[in-house]
């Protein structure tokens, strides 16, 4: 790994983990590109702006921790749903535990063998949306994943995709490190779900770059596991063309500690993107959502719907953005977050922001932080619901603004089912 | 049946008494009124007797049947046979009304030990029920009282009622709001579920209401007691004189 200084936290950050195995030039190339970018903006640390809710050191530390392995009295998240799907253990690829890498209108490799291969299309991707998305904000986790990864899929979808491919990602070694990278390319018309499951690693960090083309459409659900003290980083980035569509949901319970980054860019026209979240913390529990949406180009909407439901001192952090670039009229700009406290010794942290250069458009945003509401509890009890379940009936309504973003009914009603078995094993 | 038997209670955050010492008995398939003017303690009867946080109970009892309701948490009180239709039925974004009904009318069974109703069995009820107070299918779909008028808020109510079917019910200021027809509709409503055994209590401040719902006995209600009671006629005096004679008379 070279020279390691120990006194620099930046080297020391990328000195913890091994190389990947050798890829092709371009690839070696675009790996030391992001390395550059790593040492040059340097480790996250709480003093950066968009740090200073979440603390990264247990992110920059050197080792994974050691987290207990979730034994799951229930079945998988999507298991019930026909699917392609692909396995990590511990942020290894399983061909043993995966389908065949085949698919109507699908093309797929590992990240390993596309990285080796001479592949156009992912060479404009890797590296490239993640590149472009550390600006104006850096994100050296993901930087640190581009230079590092050797784990990940590279799909291609060319027409409509009938079965979602679904990641699943299970753990064996308490104290797992994973990197995994994805690269997703949606072609002109195509239309792409992908599913996520699972903690993965008892430190994870993911990069998924997502290029839709005109007309293209993509579709995102994930469930990040339930293993109680784990670390993730996480972050996509998607380039939007014109008349696209991008949809991603991320139901989150339990966790030590969630970040989940999304930086959209919307280039073409007429686009819609929206970008959902539900997260139920209990304890020793911080979730951190933050977005970034550049509108680039005229009549698009965008949309972010965030709800926390926090318990005993767990905190949740959104950092919601919406950049409206000078050209980008009639551009519709929803956002919203919500943290709902259960007692008072939760925290929710809000720094919603708008940045608009352009003179005709519509953007909404709110941010509420609140208690269950006392007359619809008394209300609800009134007529006979003993008060857990009424409490829990009052949960369920709040996340529903955020689950009505699910596209797919069958999901979003698996995603409720989750969620409520959830809060009745936590209501007490 | 129901009975209120010397009842003091205060806001828990002020210190300050509505309630000073009421008594009320109304026996099985009775429906009594209650008027009086505003101020006088008829709404923190009824949350008290429901089981509202914010208030402190110095003294009394509430019974029904004997078992006193004060001992309760809300939702076994309403799994006792006490029902309240609220003066302001709370909207509740996110919890579909059909949904929220079937919890209530299962919750309750349950505490009680009996059977709870399939999806099946219970749509067939709650439909023929909505029928008859002209509740579309759309409100039951909807979330509870959001968006709805507040006609369709108090027949959303009586819905309720009819579907849980109380002993006691308590209907405060259940006019408030509504047009003639609308009232009318309530009304109807009401008396449809009056079969000798189950008891209402009727807070309001109107004569009008009583000439649909036809009550048994008339209370008056003033600082915290009931000053007055007397049948029917007693509902005209006020409607013609207002209070000021029959607080005299009791001064």
């Amino acid at each position: 790994m070279g020279e390691i200084k120990k006194n620099n936290p930046t080297e020391a950050l990328l000195a913890q983990h091994s190389a990947p195995r050798k890829g092709a030039d371009w690839a070696e190339t675009l790996r030391r590109a992001a390395r550059e970018r790593v040492l040059g903006m340097g480790a996250a640390t709480r003093r950066d702006e968009y740090w200073r809710y979440t603390n990264p050191a247990a992110l920059n530390a050197t080792g994974a921790p050691d987290v207990e392995i979730l034994q799951l009295d229930e079945t998988p998240v999507f298991d019930g749903v026909e699917k392609l799907l692909i396995t990590f253990v511990d942020g290894v690829y399983r061909p043993d535990r995966s389908d065949d890498l085949r698919g109507e209108n699908l093309e797929i490799s590992t990240l390993e063998t596309a990285l080796s291969a001479d592949i156009h299309w992912a060479q404009d991707v890797f590296g490239a949306l993640e590149a472009n998305g550390q600006s104006p904000v850096p994100r050296p986790f993901a930087a640190l994943n581009t230079a590092l990864a050797g784990q990940g899929v590279v799909i291609r979808a060319t027409g409509k995709v009938s079965k979602p491919v679904a990641l699943r990602y299970c753990r064996e070694n308490t104290t797992s490190e994973a990197l995994i990278h994805h690269v997703i390319r949606v072609e002109s018309g195509a239309d792409l779900s992908i599913l996520e499951n699972g903690a993965g690693a008892s430190r994870l960090n993911t990069v998924m770059e997502v290029d839709v083309a005109n007309g293209g459409s993509f579709h995102h659900l994930r469930a990040q596991g339930r293993d109680h003290s784990r670390l993730a980083s996480t972050a996509i980035f998607a380039r939007l063309g014109e008349e696209s569509r991008f949809k991603s949901f991320t139901l989150t319970v339990n966790g030590k500690l969630t970040r989940n980054e999304v930086v959209i860019d919307i280039n073409g026209d007429n686009t819609k993107a929206s970008v959902a979240g539900a997260c139920l913390g209990d304890g020793d529990f911080l979730h951190d959502d933050t977005i970034f949406i550049t509108h680039d180009a005229v009549n698009c909407e965008s949309r972010q719907v965030f709800k926390k439901v926090l318990k005993n001192g767990a905190t949740g952090v959104f950092q919601g953005k919406i950049l409206v670039k000078p050209d980008a009229q009639k551009t519709d700009g929803y956002q919203i977050s919500q943290g709902l406290l259960l007692d008072e010794d939760s925290n929710f942290l809000a720094k919603p922001e708008l940045e608009i250069y352009a003179d005709d458009v519509a953007c909404s945003h709110g941010s509420t932080c609140g208690a269950v509401d006392e007359n619809s509890l008394f209300y609800l009890m009134s007529r006979g619901v003993p008060r857990a379940q009424a409490q829990n009936m009052m949960i369920m309504a709040f996340l529903d603004e955020a689950i009505q973003e699910i596209e797919d009914d069958v999901l979003a009603d698996d995603i409720r089912t989750r969620l409520l078995g959830w809060t009745e094993r936590h209501s007490a | 049946m129901f009975e209120i038997k010397n009842l003091k209670a205060s806001l828990a955050d002020e210190d300050k008494q509505i309630l000073k010492g009421m008594n009320l008995k109304i026996g099985e398939g009775e429906v009594h009124a209650i008027m009086g003017p505003n101020g006088s303690g008829k709404s923190t009867m009824s949350y008290v007797a429901s089981g509202k946080n914010g208030y402190v109970v110095d003294a009394g009892e509430v019974l029904l049947d004997g078992e006193n309701l004060l001992d309760m948490e809300p939702d076994e009180r309403a799994a006792a046979g006490l029902f309240l239709a609220f003066q302001y039925p709370v909207e509740i974004p996110g919890v579909g009304n059909m949904t929220f009904l079937r919890t209530a009318v299962n919750s309750q069974r349950k505490m009680r030990g009996e059977e709870e109703l399939n999806a099946a069995q219970f749509l067939k009820i709650v439909r023929e029920k909505a029928k008859s107070l002209k509740i579309e299918a759309d409100m039951l779909k909807r979330p509870v009282n959001v968006g709805f008028s507040g006609g369709e808020k108090k027949r959303n109510e009586i819905l309720q009622m009819a579907m849980l079917e109380p002993k006691m019910c308590i209907l405060d200021e259940t006019d408030s709001g509504l047009d003639v027809d609308a009232m009318k509709l309530v009304s109807e409503g009401v008396n449809a579920l009056r079969d000798g055994k189950r008891s209402f209590l009727v807070i309001t401040h109107y004569q009008r209401l009583l000439d649909h719902i036809k009550p048994d006995v008339v209370h008056i209600m003033a600082d915290g007691r009931i000053i007055k009671s007397g049948g029917p006629e007693l509902a005209l005096e006020v409607e013609n004189n207002g209070y000021a004679d029959i607080l005299n008379e009791v001064a």
